[in-house]
């Protein structure tokens, strides 16, 4: 690597990402996709977000059970974000209250957010990737 | 490839890691350690170990950074830092370490 590119690369400039969760963890593989972009994501140093609203608060609900689906039961990994430095969860409340859920049914610490207060924090990132 | 152990075949990937996570057992991580050139010693059991305790729990290989860090957590900085680890797991205790445990390759490891 050239004095430059390390240069830049040292002063990076830091931008404030957030990864958007929209859909049920299982059925579709967008869930499992964008828990291993953020995973990576970690090692950029980058400011990151993540956020949970429709179906995608199922992500993050307590007690899931796959082995009737055939499919790897990854909620656990949620838990590990904390190791990787990412601790800015957000969850949508009307999300959660539309199915009938509270925060004391999610298994990872979250903050949760009005729908109104969700808009306004996406207006103020970088960058938002939704699935 | 594939590993041959106690007469029984064990499917891995190109690179050595287990196809399947549950065919693993400590005579395999022996002849998996034999074939990355470690000798394993408790020092190396103590980090598989770790990483067999850590996948059950999160059900994911650690970034190395995030092992490293976890690693300090419990058993101390003098275990928890690049150079302890890569003196037991020269080519990234990451990559060697998660293949003798028999976990799949560490997300974002390239």
């Amino acid at each position: 690597m050239g004095d430059k590119m390390e240069e830049e690369y040292e002063g990076g400039v830091v931008k404030k990402f957030m990864f958007v969760n929209r859909k049920a963890p299982y059925g579709t593989v967008y869930a499992l996709e964008v828990l291993e972009m953020v995973l990576i994501s970690a090692a950029f140093d980058q400011d990151v977000h993540v956020a949970f609203l429709d179906d995608g608060v199922y992500q993050i609900k307590k007690g899931q059970d796959t082995k009737d689906l055939g499919h790897k039961n990854f909620s656990p990994t949620y838990r590990a974000l904390e190791g990787y430095d990412i601790e800015k969860l957000f969850v949508e409340r009307e999300s959660l209250e539309e199915r009938g859920l509270s925060e004391a049914d999610l298994l990872v610490d979250v903050e949760v957010v009005s729908r109104a207060d969700m808009a306004k924090l996406m207006g103020e990132m970088d960058v938002v990737m939704t699935a | 490839m594939a590993y041959e152990t106690n007469g029984k075949t064990v499917e891995a990937d190109e690179e050595g890691f287990l196809v399947n996570i549950n065919d693993w057992n400590e005579d395999l991580a022996g002849l998996i350690a034999k074939d990355e050139g470690i000798d394993m010693s408790p020092e190396h059991w103590e980090v598989v170990n770790f990483l067999r305790e850590y996948y059950a729990e999160y059900q994911i290989a650690p970034a190395v950074r995030v092992l490293t860090k976890a690693i300090a957590k419990k058993m101390g900085p003098e275990k928890g830092n690049n150079k302890y680890l890569y003196e037991l797991f020269p080519y990234g205790p990451g990559k060697q370490a998660c293949k003798i445990a028999g976990l799949p390759k560490p997300t974002g490891c390239v």
